[in-house]
């Protein structure tokens, strides 16, 4: 038995709004792989809960018209990785999704939840940010309904209802677009305003066409792991695959939230593929992650991890992308993650390998 | 296979011993109706919460209950200023009758001395769990708060607090092993000294079964419903605890979420018990969270090891010193036993001519140490097996060919257990161990490799005692109740907690009985006001001690039956046999009867009516030698600092093997805890405040599927002679190798010796880097 | 006390519908345990992470400790319970979890069963990674989990006609007489 106040629950968008708007105070739980462990360990103890589990028009994923693939906030872990148009467009983001903790949370766990929580080891956050993708809120007030035109200048998408928009038809509900970079505020706080839910995740197509990227979660075991530092890179090849077009490098752990790694970025656009410039790439990251010491994991070890796997990470996109790095050794290039198993939906066809 | 008959055996060869029978509880476990202790508990019993500090070491000045008490559906709410003023002791020992040998008391069942951080305070009973938490979050504690140690070389010096007024410098126990002279033998010239520190961690038995008890009075009876691996013991603590008479407790335990040493003291069910006599005598159930199975019962002892051997260039040993630092945490619990049982196990080992080997068992403000699988022995065999391959390494010697020269030679005798190496053991083992992985040709292989990915092979040989004899007092009671049918009702002392206990023992009073396996109905639960006394699941005993309980009481019973038959078939006792369920005349084999039709024949005679039942309690003066290796292949990514187990062989000599298929199961969920020793599983405390901060199952790396490759075991049988069945321990031995053939396995892959376990990441980064495989920034 | 909430859940449970009013506070484990009784719902953690309270809901497997039970409404669920038939027999899952001597104490076996039914109803077959990776979200500290990665495998092939590959069907270990040995 947990130690709940009250519960409400919210079967549309709407109802959630109004909600929000009727219990400030009340905790939003998607899931509940997150909410129910601080109700649990005290941290959430008593608190009044506002439920969107039964917020049906949250979950799934489809294409927009212009390309921009759209991600419901209630979307789960495993429908993410099992999606086709994930699958297709951003085989990573499935991969990320696909290493969080085990298949029952991978169930219960959303991609909302993920983001909303503001928590920096969240595996797919940094996979998202690495693409640059835009969170979608609705609520909030008439001003910050105009909020959203900027994050339109930003992200360059139009705001619209994930789901069948049966909501919007009754009651205008003011969207919200924040790029995912901007929408954490720092550790655990993000920015969900007071009436406002998370509805979606956008990807303009910009962002994920021609990108090819790889997720490392680096954890002390293979299963029910946090990231002890998570590494999402992705590039886009020039045509005769020889150099870096675009590069985006994108942390968990590195810092108190997730993070990209800007300047070595831009540093390293349009970089010939050689094994100095993976070398440089994984050195040159170090002077842009900060993260700490904990218990988990001194901060020297971390520093050392994100150079690694920032170089094992590109590596593998570079080789997904059909590119090969001049001068490689054969042992160096590419973590050999001795577990990595992404259960797509056509995978394990029934040939019955062994 | 061919098998031979059981030793000492003047009868047919066996029926179902050496044969993987399914398990006696498979059925109702696959189907998903064995209960456990919570199944079996009301949903509306009472509920126990404790109030554990929050500081290491300090005196309760004064607790304030107040407002707790005013919480609707509070019931009662109790303090370590209302508890009993006698001391009681939890270990899962056997008493003893001679004072000094008895176990420590020192525990309370609510402490004013907070000794560790989350010792007990006060308790609350209320209607459900939440009313229970908000009650124990309403309490106000006032301490008076005093300095603690948590390293027992820090606890051992002068000035450190002390944590028991009754052992200056926190020393619980110091004992020697000593013979020759070590001084005077390392002044011969040309020795080779070999030093090393060796660390173990404070790790946890991770059953999944949480460590739960409800208790209720009836009768005048205090009766403990716990999740046990001793049930009769836990029953003796809980009266010492309660200061009632023994016989006015009674303890069941149902089937259980596993054990493995952790349920071997008694941990909550004294304060049950105590709860329910409080409210009434009315159903409190107290059920640890994990977190509190983590933080608040019992852990493995880590051990620190120094190890000096002097040594002649081709390696013969001259002379050997072993320090044994043990961090026994705050209460003595099972104590010194555990260090002590590491240490003695040195100079049988490696026997050398001059030895000197101290060890220390040391009181911290940590949380208490325990029995766990092993006991002793994974820490002491990491340190060695490590050392003794630092000696090959320094010496340019093959570990293999060393090891087979070193060890324990055939016809050893210890001196105090009389425990006998009888066969050529540890060849045997070292053979098929080696030829599983290929050890010889890959050792050399894989020397000096360079690149990232590199790999290794190791090996470490073990040995282990089966049972407490003649440390303590090793006895079984086994009955048996001849039913109506012909089936056979057994009960043993001895405890199923999921080895396959309950299997085993049906298999062998099935054989020396002579009835089918199905005609023998194990009676799982213990209940100490029904069961014959047994001491408990502990030290690998099970098959060895019960089965001479087993072994004496079915041959008395099937005497008995054959005496009893004579009016029915008018034969001599002697002319007769009981196979397969039936008597017959084994001068020609021929059926007389089935054992139902006489069970039935002899409880309706109206002359001569007879329950048939026999009883035999056994008290065993014998120990066994129970021995063995295990070999790794490993690959290590060095610049991650990972290390993936690429194959894991155990060889295993218990003697006769009751049921392949339970003890290849058994000894790969050994061999699976031993990965998580050698790589991942360690409790981290706060040193700032004692605090345990990764008790839990996310931040406690317990393997899981994904973390190991399929684990390969092998026996080598060799019957033990002094075994009603020809077996010796099985149950705790897989673990024990697994750490040091890892360790040394990397140690061949990198050519880096690491020196403690767990071989985490983070150890392996400092290592790695200080060996310069890991650039610097 | 008196304001406590209760919603009345409504949902199939093993193929029963079964109505229940339930305190919005309990989890889904709450709930099958002391409303139904169905006692295979192991609580080891009740935070999501040993896996021993798994039961299907609708087609997907959660762990039902973190799930509030006030969710059900409306699901179908499947406990370990349900897999069993009408008589009580076993299922050939759970056949082969005993003969493979994948159960020891049995604590984590529901949730391991219900997990690899799951797995296997999807009708593929998965290599030995796969199958790890599949389960790996349960916890045990008795088997090492080969003999349960076997049981699930053999019943894999099973259903599909098939003979499980050789290599990994030797189910006898080997035992050596010393006089084996030096031959």
């Amino acid at each position: 038995m947990y130690d709940i106040g009250k519960i409400y629950e919210a079967h549309t968008v709407e109802e959630a709004v109004n909600l929000r708007l009727e219990h400030p105070e009340a905790v939003i739980i998607a899931g509940g792989s997150d909410v129910l462990i601080k109700v649990r360990s005290g941290k959430l103890a008593g608190a009044d809960l506002i439920s969107i589990q039964g917020v049906d028009e949250l979950r799934g994923v489809h294409m927009e018209k212009d390309g921009t693939l759209v991600i419901g906030s209630l979307t789960s872990f495993s429908h993410i990785t099992a999606d086709p148009l994930i699958g297709s467009c951003i085989r990573v983001l499935g991969e990320a999704a696909d290493k969080v903790g085990g298949p029952q949370i991978r169930a219960v766990g959303t991609v909302g939840g993920n983001t909303c929580n503001g928590v920096t080891s969240a595996d797919t956050a940094s996979t998202l940010l690495a693409y640059d993708a835009i969170v979608e809120l609705a609520g909030g007030t008439e001003d910050e309904g105009r909020t959203g035109g900027n994050a339109e200048n930003a992200g360059g998408q139009m705001a619209r209802n994930p789901g069948a928009g049966g909501a919007d038809s009754q009651r205008r509900i003011a969207r919200r677009l924040v790029p995912l970079e901007k929408f954490y505020l720092g550790p655990g706080r993000t920015d969900v305003r007071p009436g406002e839910i998370q509805t979606c995740l956008r990807i303009p197509v910009e962002s994920y066409e021609n990108h090819y990227g790889f997720y490392i979660k680096f954890g002390m075991r293979n299963a029910m792991e946090i990231a002890t530092v998570g590494c999402s890179v992705n590039v886009k090849l020039s045509e005769d695959k020889k150099y870096l077009d675009d590069l985006r490098i994108a942390f968990g752990v590195a810092g108190p939230v997730p993070m990209r790694a800007h300047e070595t970025e831009k540093k390293f656009k349009g970089a010939a593929l050689t094994a100095q410039t993976v070398t440089e790439i994984g050195s040159s990251v170090l002077s842009e992650v900060h993260p700490r010491d904990s218990w988990r994991a001194p901060k020297n070890m971390r520093r050392h991890l994100c150079r690694t796997m920032t170089q094992d990470a590109l590596c593998e996109a570079v080789r997904r992308a059909g590119g090969m790095i001049a001068g490689m050794k054969a042992d160096q290039d590419g973590a050999r993650d001795f577990m990595d198993i992404t259960l797509f939906p056509d995978a394990g066809a029934a040939d019955g390998q062994e | 296979m061919n098998r031979s008959q059981a030793p000492q055996s003047g009868r047919e060869g066996f029926m179902t011993i050496g044969t993987s029978v399914p398990r006696v509880d498979s059925y109702d476990k696959a189907a998903g109706r064995t209960k456990y202790v919570d199944d079996l508990c009301s949903s509306r019993a009472l509920v126990a919460k404790i109030l554990h500090s929050n500081v290491a070491h300090a005196y309760v000045k004064s607790i304030d209950t107040s407002e707790a008490e005013k919480i609707p559906g509070v019931v009662g709410v109790f303090t370590c200023f209302d508890v009993p003023e006698w001391p009681f002791p939890t270990a899962g020992h056997p008493w003893s009758t001679q004072k000094d040998h008895q176990d420590v008391c020192d525990r309370h069942l609510l402490t004013r001395h907070v000794r560790y951080y989350g010792d007990d305070v006060a308790a609350v009973v209320a209607v459900d769990e939440v009313t229970a938490i908000h009650a124990v979050q309403a309490i106000k504690v006032e301490y008076e708060v005093l300095p603690f140690v948590l390293d027992p070389q820090e606890a051992m010096k002068d000035g450190a607090v002390l944590l028991h007024k009754k052992y200056p410098h926190n020393i619980l126990a110091h004992t020697r092993n000593c013979h020759g002279n070590y001084e005077e033998a390392i002044r011969e010239p040309g020795l080779v000294k070999v030093e090393g520190w060796y660390d173990t961690p404070t790790v946890q038995h991770c059953h999944i079964e949480n460590a739960e008890c409800f208790a209720y009075m009836e009768n005048g009876i205090i009766t403990v419903v716990a999740s046990t691996q001793i049930p009769h013991i836990v029953r003796r603590c809980v009266a010492m605890a309660l200061g009632v008479d023994w016989g006015k407790v009674r303890l069941i335990k149902p089937y259980i979420g596993g054990g493995f040493g952790d349920k071997q003291d008694a941990l909550y069910e004294p304060l049950c018990a105590w709860l329910t006599t409080q409210v009434g005598g009315r159903p409190v159930k107290l059920e640890c969270t994990r977190e509190e199975t983590f933080a608040n019962c019992r852990v493995r002892h880590a051990i620190r090891y120094h190890l000096i051997s002097w040594v002649k260039p081709d390696g013969t040993l001259v002379a050997r010193k072993a320090e044994c630092y043990s961090n026994q945490g705050a209460y003595a619990s099972h104590g010194h036993g555990v260090n002590a049982k590491g240490m003695n196990s040195i100079p049988q080992l490696y026997p050398c001519p001059n030895i000197e080997c101290d060890s220390w068992t040391v009181f911290t403000n940590m949380q208490v140490a325990g029995a766990m699988r092993g006991y002793g022995m994974p820490q002491v065999t990491f340190a060695l097996e490590s050392h003794v391959q630092d000696i090959c390494e320094k010496l340019h010697l093959d570990p293999m060919e060393y090891h087979r020269r070193a060890l324990m030679p055939v016809g050893f005798t210890d001196s105090f257990s009389k425990n006998e190496l009888y066969s050529d053991t540890f060849n045997e083992v070292l053979t098929v161990g080696e030829r599983a992985i290929g050890f010889n040709r890959k050792y050399k292989l894989y020397r000096n490799q360079t690149g990232r990915y590199r790999r290794g092979v190791g090996f470490a040989a073990f040995w282990y005692n089966t049972a407490v004899w003649p440390i303590s007092l090793e006895t079984s009671s086994c009955r048996m109740i001849l039913n109506q049918d012909g089936s056979v009702q057994l009960q043993v002392g001895e405890t199923e907690i999921g080895q396959g206990a309950d299997t085993a023992f049906a298999q062998m009073a099935a054989d020396t009985i002579g009835v089918p396996l199905d005609k023998v109905h194990v009676v799982s639960c213990q209940d100490t006001a029904v069961t014959p006394y047994g001491t408990g699941a502990y030290a690998s005993r099970q098959t060895y001690a019960a089965g001479m309980a087993i072994r004496g009481c079915a041959e008395k019973f099937r005497q008995k039956i054959l005496e009893n038959a004579f009016p029915y078939t008018r034969m001599q006792p002697y002319l007769m046999d009981i196979a397969d369920g039936n008597i017959i005349r084994n001068t020609d084999g021929r059926k007389l009867m089935s054992l139902g039709e006489f069970a039935t024949m002899k409880l309706y005679d109206r002359e001569n009516n007879e329950h048939i039942t026999c009883e035999k309690s056994t008290q065993l003066k014998t120990n066994a030698y129970s021995f063995g290796c295990g070999f790794a292949e490993v690959e290590v990514d060095t610049q991650l600092c990972r290390v993936k187990v690429l194959k894991l062989v155990n060889v295993h000599d218990a003697g006769r093997i009751i049921n392949p298929a339970l003890a290849r199961a058994q000894v790969q969920g050994g061999m699976s805890m031993g990965i998580g020793y050698a790589l991942s599983e360690k409790m981290l405390y706060d040193p700032k405040t004692g605090r345990l901060l990764n008790g839990n199952l996310l931040d406690y790396k317990l393997s899981t599927p994904m973390d190991h490759p399929s684990l390969e075991v092998h026996f080598v049988e060799n019957p033990e002679p002094t075994s009603a069945y020809g077996t010796k321990a099985l149950g705790e031995p897989p673990v024990i190798p697994v750490s040091p053939a890892i360790r040394n396995a990397i140690l061949n892959a990198t050519g880096v010796a690491c020196m403690e376990i767990p071989m985490r990441p983070h150890y392996l980064y400092e290592k790695f880097r200080e060996a310069g495989l890991i650039g610097e920034e | 006390m008196s304001d406590r909430q209760y919603k009345l859940v409504t949902c199939t449970i093993n193929g029963c519908e079964c109505t229940a009013m339930v305190d919005v506070r309990a989890s889904l484990a709450d709930m099958l345990r002391n409303e139904y009784e169905l006692t295979s719902v192991k609580k080891g953690c009740e935070v999501g992470e040993c896996g021993a309270c798994t039961v299907i809901i609708d087609g997907e497997c959660f762990n039902s400790c973190i799930y509030l039970a006030i969710w059900a409404d409306g699901k179908s669920i499947t406990t370990l319970e349900g897999l069993t038939g009408p008589k009580g027999e076993l299922s050939d899952l759970q056949q082969a979890f005993a003969d493979e001597t994948a159960i020891q104490c049995g604590f984590c076996t529901p949730g391991f069963i219900v997990e690899a039914e799951n797995v296997l109803e999807r009708g593929k077959i998965y290599s030995d990674d796969e199958l790890r990776k599949l389960l790996s979200g349960h916890l045990c500290r008795c088997t090492g989990y080969d003999n349960i990665i076997r049981a699930v495998k053999k019943t894999m092939y099973q259903r599909h006609g098939m003979k499980m590959p050789e290599e990994a069907a030797a189910d006898e270990p080997l035992i050596y007489q010393p006089d084996e040995i030096k031959k």
